[in-house]
């Protein structure tokens, strides 16, 4: 994976010096919080419910053992054991002090990662495929690029007061485990007929209140233009954006308002004017963070036999383990969704410190000293020999953290809500429980087997509730929270956003909602059909009857 | 209109008076011009030889037009002076700076020491803005 | 009654105003009527909270109660972590 060199290490060693110091003026009185809020945003804190909050980006999902035991730690001593990883492959922590922030970015530097860009009207954190590098179908490893992507974008002078937050994402295959195109770009590498690569540019996706996908506006930006071609797609966004309304002011806004051909020939003029400039990083910068990310050397010989005799260790490599390109290993998939002997369900994206640590130490001794965050806020350890997959599994079992239900029902994506978020209209958590327990016997949700379902306690989406196979959403409704049902939302290769069934529900009539609409999927279900395919092929009607009938 | 505090070119501040974009036809003898975030500056460019100031409003800090503005000028051509007027705090001095404005007006004056060390933050940058003359990373890296 | 709430600046823990001083616990929470601008102007110029707002509370038997639920959560601490909250012996019902 990439290691700073001293260029790196000094630019996010001032960072810290340069936050110090705003917090001092901010805590002296010579900064207004007006002034100081949007400085505080772009180092990922912001005032939540309950105190201060820290996001600390994950760049593209990939970190170390080492980072990840710093995770831990921070948890320890600046906050209260515990973090919570999000759907845009950060950490975040919510009892912050805003006086102890400088400390934690200064520590976070000691092992090269930052809180950088992880807020606010800029680029934000560069998110990419959680099995880059380790799975089957990818035409190359998207990480590299997010690199570029990661140095250019962050401090870029020109981009930090943008309309509103810039969201990119970079995959490399056709399965899309990263939802690109929910993002303002999204970036497909792919190989062109002469073998070259290059990326599909995809702009103007996004969730929020006005959920849209990403068209496609360059089938094909070759591998050494990609920072100026991107530099062209901000410059006309920053440019002609909308600023007269915070719910207007995203990308996808522009590109509708202006057309996609319109945006398209803006891009292409400035891309034009941009390229007599020469402001594109050689290729030898491109293949020397490219050298970073080279595949390891896999040990050859190894056994892809796995003694499944133990019921539940099979369910849990039936469940959480995915295909690896080379033979004998596997991916693995540790869910922070988990469900306890009693069936009680955890607090999705939850793990303690001890937790964060042990995975630390797992990602060392069984992945080569590297950890994943996945967007459906789990976690993944990306190269691991299928001989070792039982020991792994039990040192799991004891850290409480070998729930077998990843893509299940119960392995659900939700945003802090009303209990952490001051933008929330409604609890998200609660609602994950409760559904998480209503299906926590196995034998159910194998039944039911790949079913997305994302809650979102308002309808800024970070829940991905439009995204959902079922998504919620959680509104206010005169000051009693409310819950609507969305069917038939999917953020993969055939991205389709989600339709509300009809009325909300209150927290047990949501719950009791899901299940009617399992029901129908289960009654209707015909061979191999995901809940997801049953409802695209017999449509809304048989479970609005169901559920409202 | 506020003074230049911050000076970042040879000799004086430009005194002429600035016109406003609308105003400043082909035809016009005005040599300053002042461009609020919402217009083109692109309107300039045929006009580039006889300005010796432009001036680029920050009607609020949070509205980054003007970034984009200062470098396409400079991207141009522009050798007069380039000032930044406004809502502006000591955090957005080096990004100005980067983005090629070599003068800055802020409505209320900056604290001298703050503005030092701000200016001061950045050892290196990652981008070739190339209109602030600097080596990004990437060129040190390689030897370009 | 009208409370007035924000957070520590220096901590960003949740307090409440109690005519004098900041209070982490609702209950010292007192009606300042009228009053709630020039306490939140006062407050934050000096800089011992931030984000203050106002919000209408009732007051019954010394427990002081805010009008809508997100604030109620904020007096208590997240419904799904009532152990890191003022009232470990809370339930989430309390809020609701």
């Amino acid at each position: 994976m990439y290691q700073y060199d001293s260029y790196d290490q000094a630019m996010v060693d001032a960072r810290v010096a340069e936050f110090r110091d705003q917090t001092r003026r901010r805590i002296e009185g010579t900064l207004s919080e007006d002034k100081f809020r949007p400085l505080r945003l772009q180092n990922g804190l912001y005032l939540q419910l309950h105190a201060y909050m820290l996001r600390v980006a994950v760049p593209y999902g990939t970190l170390s053992g080492a980072q990840m035991r710093m995770l831990g730690d921070i948890a320890d001593k600046y906050d209260r054991g515990y973090g919570h990883f999000t759907t845009r492959q950060n950490i975040q922590y919510n009892w912050i002090k805003l006086e102890d922030a400088p400390d934690i970015l200064a520590d976070l530097a000691t092992v090269e990662m930052h809180a950088i860009q992880t807020s606010g009207n800029c680029i934000r954190n560069i998110s990419s495929d959680q099995y880059a590098g380790a799975a089957a179908d990818e035409v190359v490893d998207p990480r590299p690029y997010a690199e570029l992507l990661r140095q250019w974008s962050s401090f870029h002078p020109e981009f930090l007061a943008l309309p509103r937050k810039f969201k990119i994402a970079v995959i490399a295959s056709a399965t899309d485990r990263a939802a690109m195109r929910l993002h303002d770009i999204g970036l497909r590498m792919v190989k062109n007929d002469a073998g070259e690569i290059g990326a599909e540019f995809y702009v103007g996706g996004g969730m929020g209140r006005t959920p849209m996908i990403a068209p496609l506006i360059n089938a094909f930006v070759p591998v050494d233009q990609l920072i100026t071609y991107s530099e062209a797609c901000l410059r006309v966004y920053n440019r002609y954006g909308r600023r007269d309304n915070k719910y207007k002011a995203r990308i996808k806004i522009l590109v509708h308002e202006l057309g996609l051909d319109e945006y398209r020939r803006q891009v292409e003029e400035e891309f034009a004017h941009l390229q007599t400039l020469a402001i594109e990083p050689p290729l030898a910068e491109l293949e020397r963070i490219k050298g970073f990310f080279a595949d390891p050397a896999w040990e050859t010989g190894l056994s892809d036999e796995i003694d499944l005799s133990n019921a539940d260790f099979a369910r849990w490599v039936a469940a959480n383990t995915v295909a690896h390109k080379a033979p004998g290993y596997a991916i693995v998939n540790i869910s922070l969704k988990p469900i306890d002997k009693n069936g009680k369900a955890g607090i999705p994206g939850d793990a303690t410190a001890d937790q964060i640590r042990i995975m630390a130490d797992l990602g060392r001794e069984f992945s080569l000293d590297e950890l994943r965050v996945t967007h459906a806020q789990n976690i993944v350890l990306a190269h691991v020999k299928k001989a070792d997959l039982f020991a792994l599994w039990q040192r799991l079992v004891e850290a409480d953290l070998a729930t077998a239900n990843l893509d299940q029902i119960t392995d659900i994506i939700a945003c802090p809500g009303l209990d952490y978020c001051s933008l929330a209209n409604a609890r998200s958590i609660p609602v994950a429980q409760k559904i998480a327990e209503r299906f926590a016997a196995p034998a159910k949700a194998d039944a039911i087997g790949e079913l997305k379902l994302k809650i979102s306690g308002c309808i800024n989406a970070c829940g991905h509730h439009h995204a959902g196979h079922i998504g919620i959403l959680g509104v206010d409704r005169k000051g009693t929270e409310n819950y609507q049902l969305l069917l038939g939302g999917c953020e993969g290769a055939d991205t389709s956003l989600g339709t509300i069934t009809g009325p909300g529900f209150d927290e047990n009539g949501i719950v009791d909602a899901v299940e009617k609409a399992t029901n129908v999927y289960l009654a209707n279900k015909e061979g191999e059909e995901r809940f997801l395919d049953t409802y695209r092929r017999i449509g809304m009607a048989p479970f609005k009857e169901a559920i409202y009938g | 209109m506020a003074d230049v505090q911050f000076l970042f070119r040879e000799g004086a501040a430009v005194a002429a008076p600035t016109v406003a974009l609308a105003d400043f036809g082909a035809d016009s003898n005005a040599t300053a011009v002042v461009i609020q975030p919402g217009e083109d500056a692109r309107a300039l460019l045929p006009h580039l030889d006889r300005l010796a100031l432009v001036e680029v409003t920050f009607p609020a800090f949070t509205d980054g037009r003007g970034f984009s503005t200062a470098r396409l000028l400079r991207e141009a051509g522009y050798t007069g002076e380039l000032r930044a007027s406004g809502d502006i705090g000591v955090d957005m001095l080096s990004h100005l700076k980067r983005c090629g404005f070599d003068a800055v007006a802020p409505a209320t004056p900056l604290d001298a020491a703050e503005a030092e060390t701000a200016l001061n933050v950045w050892p290196q940058v990652y981008q070739a803005t190339v209109v602030d003359g600097r080596k990004p990373i990437w060129a040190l890296r390689h030897g370009k | 009654m009208k409370i007035v709430t924000g957070n520590d600046l220096k901590t960003g823990e949740v307090t409440w105003w109690t005519g004098s001083e900041w209070s982490t616990n609702v209950n010292d929470a007192a009606d300042v009527g009228a009053d709630a601008a020039t306490v939140i102007a006062t407050e934050e110029a000096a800089r011992r909270v931030v984000a203050a707002y106002a919000i209408d509370a009732t007051s019954e038997n010394g427990a002081v109660r805010p009008a809508h639920i997100k604030d109620r959560i904020r007096a208590l601490g997240p419904t799904v972590r009532l152990d890191l909250s003022l009232d470990p012996s809370a339930t989430p019902d309390q809020v609701l």
